[in-house]
């Protein structure tokens, strides 16, 4: 078994929590929070150890990892912390709020060979999965443009202050929703290198961003665009799309279905010409507990698998997670040219 | 219960198929009286329970439901609650101690008159019940011999392991609002092994079940398994594998278990109301 801790619980700890708990390799042993309220739940209803310290809990209990779940300027000592003292890491995303703390953070890992991930999900959602299976043979030909879209109502009236109303703690938009887009589009189509017309608009939110806007061009000189905006009510909750076009067609993915266009067929993949469309349910990724969607359990039974084989995560590790800050930075600093 | 349970996904945007075909469905049921239109039909098809989530939007069903007493008097709702999408913003907006406030009907000070929120930290049982109030307060005079506690939630219990916020649902359930209490889970058989070791026998538990095994966590051959051997009442719901069986071939998978009691299903027209609703009665005994 595996001993494990998280540290924050949010919606998000809460949810890995119940995913770590229910998983089999997983003793699951101890939580760190500073709300009192939520420890003692879990003092009263469950046999896990609570700490409002987490240097106290790393110390004391003999973990082989940590999950940080706390908001993004606590990740760079917590995950520094665990680190040296030897623990595997599952860090939330976005990874860190200075590219200079995300650099030290890698190069950590690198030494000691420690397995670290970040949770940028939407890589355990099988539709995603097969669109970049479908560039990387080539079915739309040479790529002439992309789109990067996410939308939601997350904020949707004026609101009141908390940690995420502060964009020096990575509260906006940008950090927290277009960061998914962001890291998509760097591991499916290619690593943004340019960011220009950069619009961080604030609609509802007081000193934060509510939508991203720029023009993004990659490492493979596709250019394209990302569209972002978390207070648009039309959607009942986070929606992702990718669009792809190419010399040969268009995909348009998202995280139930992709829709395939072609000009001309490629019979090696069975796609024809004209529409095809591709449902999850097609490929799926099988998971043994399921809660709010199959690629939360996914990402941490890849990450315990990595742990068990002593394999390097190919999916959301820190470096990658790092570059996904570096083009929100480049994005940030675009924003503010006049 | 009955066969046939007429579910609201369709009527909120739910879509686990296509995201594109859920917002098309939030743009039809703009106006409740559009909905109201589609509970109609099922009801003239001989449909007599309506399950559906706790939603802002239920309560003017249900206003709906209480200024027609003789047109709904052997109607039923199985509520599901929560509509976890209310409090998981809130939470993400307000905060923990905040989303309460909102949501415990009156004053927090005055509900724990014994000292406030420290009075909360020990009590969380108590917590639940005033949730569970405030969400059933809007089906009040309404029949609702089924009450439901939604996966979101059901899942997390399970994997955080407090099961005992499992009983003390169950039990309040049975004895406040005299109905039976029922789980929805996708993760059924991990969920019924739990509330058997609670002494919680025989429950009514909705989870998918369909032919694909699409959300049937722990695989299709337990769940086949747990529908052939154990003993529950179980519903059957995302039975078209979001959408991508055909009714026939689905409702026909259903048949192979004797134990499903009823079907959860739902749909936007009268023509495929009728033609599930003709299908659950073929098959399921």
């Amino acid at each position: 078994m595996i001993k494990g801790a998280i540290v924050g619980l949010g919606k998000m700890g809460l949810s890995h929590a119940a995913i770590l708990g229910a998983h089999p390799c997983v003793d699951f042993v101890a939580v760190c929070d500073t709300s009192s309220l939520v420890l003692s739940a879990f003092k009263k209803f469950s046999n896990v150890k609570t700490y409002n310290d987490y240097k106290e809990m790393v110390e004391k209990e003999s973990l082989d990892f940590l999950l940080v779940a706390t908001p993004t300027r606590f990740h760079y000592p917590m995950v520094k912390c665990a680190l040296e003292h030897d623990l595997h890491v599952f860090c939330e995303k976005p990874f860190s709020l200075t590219t200079q703390e995300g650099q030290e953070l890698v190069e950590l890992t690198s030494k000691s060979g420690l397995i670290n991930q970040v949770g940028y999900h939407n890589h355990f959602i099988a539709t995603f999965r097969e669109l970049k299976r479908l560039l990387k043979v080539g079915v739309l030909g040479d790529l002439v443009h992309f789109m990067g879209e996410a939308y939601g109502p997350v904020v949707v009236k004026e609101k009141g202050v908390t940690w995420r109303s502060k964009s020096e703690e990575g509260g906006g938009c940008l950090y927290d929703y277009a960061s998914h887009v962001l890291n998509l589009i760097q591991e499916i189509i290619g690593r943004p290198v340019e960011a220009r017309g950069s619009q961080l608009k604030s609609i509802f939110s007081k000193g934060v961003e509510d939508a991203v806007y720029c023009l993004l061009t990659l490492e493979n000189n596709v250019s394209g665009l990302l569209s972002v905006n978390w207070s648009d009510e039309t959607y009942r909750k986070m929606s992702t799309t990718l669009t792809v076009i190419g010399k040969n067609g268009k995909i348009i993915c998202d995280a139930t279905e992709i829709k395939i266009f072609l000009k001309n067929p490629v019979k090696k993949e069975n796609l024809d010409k004209g529409w095809t469309i591709k449902r999850i349910t097609d490929f799926a990724i099988p998971v043994n507990f399921y809660l709010r969607g199959e690629e939360y359990s996914a990402q941490i039974d890849n990450f315990i698998d990595c742990i068990i084989n002593k394999e390097y995560s190919v999916f959301n590790n820190f470096e990658q997670g790092l570059y996904t800050d570096k083009v929100i930075e480049f994005i940030l600093d675009d924003s503010k040219k006049k | 219960m009955d066969k046939v349970l007429f579910g609201d996904n369709q009527f909120f945007a739910v879509n686990h198929a296509s995201d594109e075909k859920a917002r098309t469905q939030f743009i039809q049921f703009k106006e409740n009286a559009a909905i109201i239109n589609v509970i109609d039909q099922a009801i003239d098809l001989g449909i007599n329970t309506f399950m559906c989530t706790t939603h802002d939007r239920i309560s003017s069903i249900c206003d709906h439901l209480r200024n027609h007493p003789e047109r709904y008097k052997n109607f039923n709702i199985y509520p599901c609650m929560p509509y976890a999408h209310k409090y998981a913003n809130a939470l993400t907006e307000l905060g923990i101690i905040e989303t309460i406030k909102q949501y415990v009907p009156g004053s927090i000070f005055g509900t724990f008159a014994k000292g406030g929120f420290a009075f909360v930290n020990k009590d969380f049982v108590k917590l639940m019940e005033l949730l569970i109030d405030a969400e059933m307060k809007m089906f009040k005079g309404i029949n609702t011999p089924v009450i439901f506690i939604q996966n979101v939630i059901v899942d997390m219990i399970l994997g955080l392991k407090m099961y005992s916020l499992l009983s003390a649902y169950d039990s309040y359930i049975r004895e406040k609002y005299k109905a039976e209490p029922g789980y929805i889970t996708m993760n059924m058989p991990l969920l019924l092994d739990t509330l058997n070791s609670l002494g919680i026998e025989n429950p009514i538990i909705c989870s998918s079940i369909n032919k694909i095994g699409f959300r049937m966590s722990g695989g299709i051959e337990l769940y086949e398994k747990y529908l052939n051997e154990k003993q529950f009442r179980p519903i059957a719901m995302q039975v078209l594998g979001a959408g991508t069986l055909r009714p026939k071939e689905s409702i026909e998978y259903l048949g192979k278990f004797s134990k499903i009691e009823s079907v959860l299903f739902g749909a936007s027209s009268k023509g495929h109301i009728k033609e599930t609703k003709k299908l659950i009665e073929q098959y399921i005994s």
